[in-house]
């Protein structure tokens, strides 16, 4: 079962197109992680599918009452604004103290209730940003690049929690990130993007143990893995127009 | 009771103060003062306005108010140099209203009355139009809290989790509109904007949550009513004037509170 579809997806900033005939979809309780260069509009994808970004062209289906947990990217909280954890919790839809607790501690940041969003360090921030998307009882997960900031054993921690939660839950999980090469082991799908679907594929898994180590070092624990990008066309001389790749999807464009 | 003319002017202050407490603390959040302002100073020719065509001012200031509050915001959603624009709007709101104005003897006659307040001129309709508008804006913002705080947070999250952030700020742009025709009697057009950020920012020092903040906000912005009106009845000092220059001074005192 689709949790959403974006069909033939155009996105367009003052005339210049940002995504051109995307197709996309997550399923439920799958973990689909969206890699690309920086400006390859994987933020403007997901803010598509959040609802954020108008389509110029294509639509956005989403299964009805649909419940997103989303985690952006960056979250600036005006130093005007005093907000503890537990209130930041309570947004928009109120929740049980014993429920924030449970949450705070399930992501790993138990206790941090009374505590100001601006004095957390990164890695706090982020887990608090996803304590507060859990709360909403997700269908699905939607992070923007959620790892920035973190180093490996960081990264790996993190993702590893996100497998955990897929596990625990059934929540699908829609991952954005900058990083080319390394990806969630966890993956089912990861998607290369470059205003436009470049290539699709699973991550393969470095199973031989001291490859792993050599590339990951240690404290990973097996959440890394690489994705191998099949790219059957050139990027250089066009951005998603005019040349003839082989997706079966992304022929017949239409842009009105 | 309400036969005092003070007592009738400490009540519309302290209800003015129910609805520029939390209002004022989401100016002061979501960084709307230069907004507020132009509003406020919009007011002016609101009042010119509703003289020339003979209808209510209450009326005619919600009209124009209203209008200048929602040409910045969509001005604000085109992505236009927000801080030159405002500057613009605002003072070209005051400019045009105080032109129109001259044209009007009974406005021109008591221009100092709109400009600064006439607190101790309030009268019995005035005190309930008072009450009225600050308990409908209270309502309202009580209302649509916990949607206006996610989307003054971040409007991503807000979107993803349903809620339409244009909505939200509408809200509070008919929240503006309203105190700004309500307070003009009580503080005048210039000043309307500072009791609305100064107690705010004044109870920022002093609160944990954006809750604790709004209330903040509300009492010192009830205190610097009394405090303005005591000192104007002491020293014979213009009273709306005087009670900004209160709220000043409990703001220079958290101030010197160490930042929570």
């Amino acid at each position: 079962m689709q949790l959403i579809t974006a069909t033939n997806l155009s996105v367009r900033y003052g005339g210049v197109a940002v995504l051109s005939g995307v197709d996309f979809t997550v399923g439920r309780g799958e973990i689909v992680t969206v890699v690309g260069p920086n400006g390859s509009g994987k933020s403007t994808l997901i803010r598509a599918l959040i609802g954020a970004e108008r389509a110029a062209t294509g639509e956005i289906t989403r299964t009805p009452g649909l419940r997103i947990g989303y985690v952006p990217q960056r979250l600036h909280v005006d130093t005007t604004l005093p907000l503890t954890v537990a209130r930041f919790l309570n947004l928009p839809r109120r929740v049980a103290a014993t429920e924030a607790a449970e949450a705070l501690a399930r992501t790993g940041v138990a206790g941090l209730q009374r505590h100001q969003l601006a004095a957390l360090s990164g890695g706090q921030f982020q887990r608090v940003l996803l304590t507060r998307a859990l709360l909403s009882r997700p269908d699905i997960l939607i992070l923007d690049e959620p790892t920035q900031g973190l180093d490996q054993p960081g990264i790996a921690a993190f993702y590893r929690m996100l497998a955990d939660l897929r596990t625990q839950t059934g929540c699908a999980v829609l991952l954005v990130s900058h990083d080319l090469h390394v990806v969630m082991a966890a993956s089912d799908r990861v998607i290369c993007l470059n205003g436009h679907v470049c290539c699709e594929g699973t991550p393969s898994v470095v199973s031989a143990a001291p490859e792993y180590r050599a590339l990951f070092g240690l404290g990973t624990g097996g959440a890394l893995a690489l994705y191998q990008h099949a790219h059957d066309h050139d990027h250089e001389h066009d951005l998603g127009h005019g040349h003839d790749h082989s997706h079966p999807h992304s022929h017949e464009h239409a842009d009105a | 009771m309400l036969d005092d003319f003070l007592m009738r002017a400490a009540l519309a202050g302290l209800g003015l103060t129910l609805a520029t407490g939390p209002l004022g603390a989401f100016v002061v959040w979501r960084r709307m003062a230069y907004f507020g302002d132009a509003t406020a100073h919009a007011a002016i020719l609101g009042v010119a306005l509703s003289f020339g065509f003979g209808i209510s001012v209450y009326a005619g200031i919600i009209a124009v108010a209203l209008g200048m509050a929602i040409t910045v915001a969509s001005l604000a959603g085109r992505g236009y140099a927000m801080d030159a624009t405002l500057g613009v709007l605002a003072h070209s709101a005051l400019a045009f209203g105080l032109v129109a104005a001259s044209f009007l003897t009974a406005v021109r006659v008591d221009l100092s009355a709109w400009l600064f307040g006439d607190i101790l001129a309030v009268g019995r309709v005035d005190l309930a139009v008072v009450w009225a508008g600050s308990a409908l804006v209270l309502a309202l913002l009580v209302w649509r809290w916990q949607a206006l705080l996610t989307a003054t947070v971040n409007e991503e999250l807000a979107v993803a989790a349903g809620l339409n952030p244009r909505r939200e700020a509408l809200v509070l742009t008919v929240a503006l509109a309203l105190v700004v025709a309500v307070a003009i009697k009580i503080v005048g057009a210039l000043l309307i904007a500072a009791m609305l950020i100064i107690p705010a920012a004044a109870a920022r020092r002093l609160a944990r949550g954006p809750e604790s903040m709004a209330l903040g906000a509300s009492l010192i912005g009830a205190v610097s009513v009394l405090a303005g009106l005591f000192a104007s009845l002491r020293l014979d000092t213009p009273a709306g004037p005087s009670i900004v220059a209160a709220s000043a001074c409990i703001f220079a005192a958290t101030a010197l509170v160490r930042r929570r």
